[in-house]
């Protein structure tokens, strides 16, 4: 069972980190909020929603900066603002800022600074991407586990407590969001 | 007095008249001046008394940190008692969670497979599909495994012909070989045409000893052998759980806890053998816990019982055998403990989720028997397990007979005939083909249609949601009821498998994600079909016989998969449950085009109790305005097509003017009245509350939405509190 806690524990600080670092802010809290019985997964859609959103914006507006003729700036503040909105509602905070710096380059119509903008806002959202689907990925695991060890564990006091398959895929979505596998008994 | 010091001793004396007594004894020399010992003074204590309280004190003490010991390990056990109620309670919840988006994606892929795919697609979608299915069956299992622990399982008992179950699991096994295996099937005659049990228990087992032989077989043969033995020694015996008193070679050494649930309802002495209620209402074994069960009551009981009742007891052995790769010695203790495989190296290279032989020697023990297994290295193993089945001595029912009705243009009295009393069954992989569409269909057609008028004698195969689309009319209430059967038989026994030629119409063979999808959209699709709900009560329960397809835990997959087409519109059916109207709540209106936003506040709105109409533009919502009457308005200031603010000035203009003339002449054409609730144009329009939502832009300035006609303003991004403050101070 102290495997267990540590594990919880490890999930949290890895959560906690995610806002020391800026990457999200009070508004993702309160999306946790909204996760219940009835949506259990419901951070995990409005970010996949967000991701592809996302994506798709910041494609148009690389198309947008290419253009030869000219670059549509209306169009790329459209963007911003259809971006800075989504990031805003789901906490997002240096996507977020990054969308801001990149609103009055546009407004200048200054397109080197966008250009630049735009690679900040790219790498923003990978880092944000990379982030949550860790997040995501140990927090299902973490859920799995636990009920198993719980239902399991007391039965065998021998024998190994729960499957080995399980516990190698946790090991290595822990290290690979950058915990340690405690040794255990 | 040699040392010339002083010493003292307890020394104990036995007296006659007083009993053990202790004295100390203090001893010193006395010196004369010149140093030389003269003489000594000798005092005692009689410190009996003492030395009694001092041994009590000692044991006292030991009494109190052994107490205090089990106090520990009680609190240890209530925490952890407490602790797995609570996460057998998650584990329901979550297998479900885990089921639904699961199953989604199988049926989902199921789809896809019935779209045009080129080689590598389709091989890739097979993995997903058995990876997928794989899945499922784990977390069945490991429900069910809880389940049969938690003693929620139920025992049925219904009447069904062995042989025919033999018959059709070997069938099912065969139908998805993909080796050159014989399998085989052997019924003794003296085996009952009809007994009476929990046939899908029963048959559950059995497919998975099976499934389990011709995984661990690559040649020859899997075949099951079923005869009557005499009442075996564990029955009579039946006082200690975990007694292997029979004559079968026993290997289960340690028995698991979870077997108290079976034993202990049969065993314990407050128990008269009858309903076993020690759990939560749970091991109910109705018509089971009768005769022949291992009552500790002994003999007498046994055969008084057996003297009032009107039906015999007979037990029923079944040996699963093959020859196969065989289980070493030491492994052979640990086989039937939860997810033990005989070795790491065997679940690498077999797969698996070692659960099947657990759940196995659960239920065989919770319906009355043993299951145990010999097994030699290279040459094969045989599973044999010993069940008590009641028997019926008003066999020949009539409702065995087929109704001549029903039959239709099948000439089929002659095949239940032969399957009643055919005790030997053969089948190769690759003839099976044939076998199948010359008997197959033909026994499908009569099976489907038996499903009224018999009630138990045939087998009825399985069925899953899709039959809705059923194409044969008169099949189409039958297989709804075989689905309403099957999705509350399925809740307490998860299982199904894809025959791939059992049904030479059927649009598709069930999976687990049917009848899990049938179980969530059991209540809509009942909702829809009253005929199926009406129909399964006119089914007697003991009489009926509903057949769960069996799942071959093959990692490979049969090679057809068709799709379903009403797979898609079922789930659309489920989300549409989500838009709820509210008629009685405040109507609210979100005007926003940011998806994500949407998203966000309807949730939180959700959470708060409302639900809310979403509208996209500034267009949309002066529409929504004219045909409902909204008692606040959320609105975007920044949307395409039209804003907010221009929106909301239009809004206002109606209320002032009572007319849609301005909204007209923006181009927004006026719908014809709806019925729903529209203002009299003589009564003064209501003042709507409509509250800006800015993104703190420049151009979204609070005067300006003021002076546009919006009553507030939130900033993004949206919040609990402050929507919470909006929907106290502007709804009623």
């Amino acid at each position: 069972m102290d495997f267990v806690n540590q594990l919880q524990r490890k999930f949290i600080d890895y959560s906690s980190s995610l806002h020391r670092e800026g990457i999200v802010d009070d508004q993702f809290t309160q999306l946790r909020k909204l996760e219940d019985e009835n949506s259990p997964h419901f951070v995990m859609e409005v970010a996949s929603l967000f991701f592809e959103d996302c994506e798709k914006l910041i494609n148009n507006m690389a198309i947008a900066l290419e253009q030869k003729q000219g670059v549509d700036f209306k169009q790329i503040e459209e963007c911003i603002h259809q971006l800075k909105g989504s990031s805003s509602s789901i906490g997002a905070m240096r996507v977020k800022n990054a969308c801001i710096a990149f609103r009055s380059f546009s407004g200048a119509q200054n397109r080197e600074g966008c250009l630049r903008c735009l690679q900040q806002l790219s790498h923003e959202y990978s880092l944000l991407k990379n982030k949550l689907q860790t997040l995501f990925r140990v927090s299902v695991a973490s859920r799995c586990l636990y009920v198993c060890l719980v239902i399991f564990c007391r039965e065998n006091e021998h024998a190994e407590p729960f499957p080995d398959v399980l516990v190698f895929q946790l090991e290595k979505q822990i290290v690979a969001a950058g915990g340690s596998i405690p040794r255990v008994h | 007095m040699d040392k010339g010091l002083p010493a003292k001793r307890e020394i104990t004396f036995e007296t006659e008249l007083f009993g053990s007594k202790t004295f100390l004894i203090y001893v010193e020399p006395v010196f004369s001046k010149a140093g030389e010992t003269i003489g000594i003074n000798y005092m005692g204590m009689d410190i009996t008394d003492q030395v009694r309280k001092r041994e009590r004190m000692i044991k006292i003490r030991e009494e109190i940190a052994v107490q205090k010991a089990k106090e520990t390990e009680l609190n240890r056990t209530i925490h952890i008692t407490e602790e797995t109620m609570r996460a057998k309670q998650m584990l329901a919840t979550m297998s479900h969670e885990i089921r639904s988006p699961l199953s989604g994606v199988v049926s989902m892929s199921e789809i896809l497979a019935t779209t045009k795919l080129d080689r590598e697609q389709r091989q890739l979608l097979n993995v997903m599909l058995s990876s997928g299915d794989l899945v499922l069956q784990l977390i069945n299992d490991i429900l069910d495994l809880s389940k049969v622990e938690s003693g929620v399982m139920k025992l049925e008992a219904t009447k069904f012909r062995p042989r025919e179950v033999v018959k059709h699991v070997l069938q099912t096994a065969a139908a998805s070989l993909q080796k050159i295996l014989t399998l085989e099937g052997n019924v003794a005659d003296d085996v009952p045409i009809e007994v009476i049990g929990d046939v899908l228990r029963i048959r559950q087992i059995l497919t998975n000893l099976i499934s389990n032989a011709i995984k661990f077989t690559h040649e020859g043969k899997v075949g099951v052998k079923l005869y009557v033995v005499p009442e075996p020694p564990f029955a009579k015996e039946g006082s200690q759980h975990g007694s292997d008193g029979s004559t079968v070679n026993q290997t289960t050494t340690n028995v698991p806890k979870e077997e108290t649930c079976t034993s202990t309802s049969q065993t314990s002495s407050d128990q008269r053998g009858f309903h076993g209620k020690k759990h939560e209402g749970s091991c109910q074994n109705r018509s089971q816990s009768e005769p022949g069960t291992p009552v500790m009551n002994g003999k007498i009981d046994v055969t008084e019982e057996q003297a009032e009742l009107p039906e015999t007891t007979v037990w029923i052995r079944c040996d699963v055998y093959d020859t196969g790769i065989g289980i070493p010695e030491n492994a052979l203790p640990t086989l039937f403990k939860k997810y033990m495989q005989v070795s790491a190296d065997h679940a690498r290279k077999y797969g698996g989720t070692g659960l099947g032989l657990a759940i196995c020697k659960q239920l065989v023990e919770l319906m009355g028997g043993r299951l145990t297994v010999s097994s030699r290295v290279h040459c094969g193993s045989t599973f044999t397990f010993i069940l008590p089945y009641k028997v019926s001595l008003s066999c020949d029912h009539s409702d065995d007979s087929d109704d001549p009705d029903d039959l239709s243009d099948m000439d089929d009295h002659g095949d239940s005939d032969d399957d009643a009393t055919n005790g030997f069954f053969q089948f190769q992989p690759r003839t099976l083909g044939s076998l199948f569409s010359s008997n197959g269909s033909s026994r499908t057609q009569k099976l489907l249609a038996h499903n009224i008028g018999h009630v138990n004698s045939h087998k009825i195969n399985g069925f899953s949601e899709n039959y809705c689309s059923f194409p044969t009319s008169n099949g189409q209430a039958k297989e709804m009821d075989l689905v309403e059967d099957a999705c509350s038989v399925a809740e307490a026994l998860e299982i199904s498998s894809e025959p791939e030629c059992s049904f030479s119409h059927s649009p598709d063979h069930d999976s687990e994600s049917a009848i899990c999808r049938g179980r969530r959209h059991h209540n809509d699709v009942n909702a829809e079909n009253k005929v199926s709900s009406i129909d399964v009560s006119t089914y007697s329960e003991t009489s009926r016989e509903v057949d769960v397809k069996v799942k071959i835990s093959e990692p490979q997959l049969p090679a057809e998969r068709q799709g379903r087409s009403d797979s898609g519109s079922q789930s659309t059916l489920n989300t549409s449950q989500e838009v709820s109207n509210s008629i009685s709540k405040p109507k609210i209106l979100l005007v926003e085009d940011n998806k994500i936003n949407v998203l966000v506040t309807q949730s939180m709105m959700k959470q708060l109790g409302h639900t809310i109409d979403v509208v996209n533009n500034g267009v949309q919502a002066v529409r929504a305005v004219q045909c409902h009457s909204y008692d606040l308005v959320l609105m975007d200031v920044c949307m395409p097509v039209m804003d907010g603010l221009q929106a909301t000035r239009l809004i206002r203009s109606f209320e002032e003017t009572g007319n849609w003339d301005a909204a007209a002449k923006a181009g927004i054409e006026r719908p014809s009245p709806s019925s729903d609730s529209l203002q009299p144009d003589c009564t003064p329009p209501k003042h709507i509350p409509i509250i800006a939502m800015t993104a703190n832009a420049l151009s979204e300035s609070a005067e300006e939405c003021f002076a546009n006609g919006m009553d507030s303003f939130v900033s993004k991004p949206v919040t609990f509190q402050k929507l919470k403050e909006c929907l106290e101070q502007y709804l009623p």
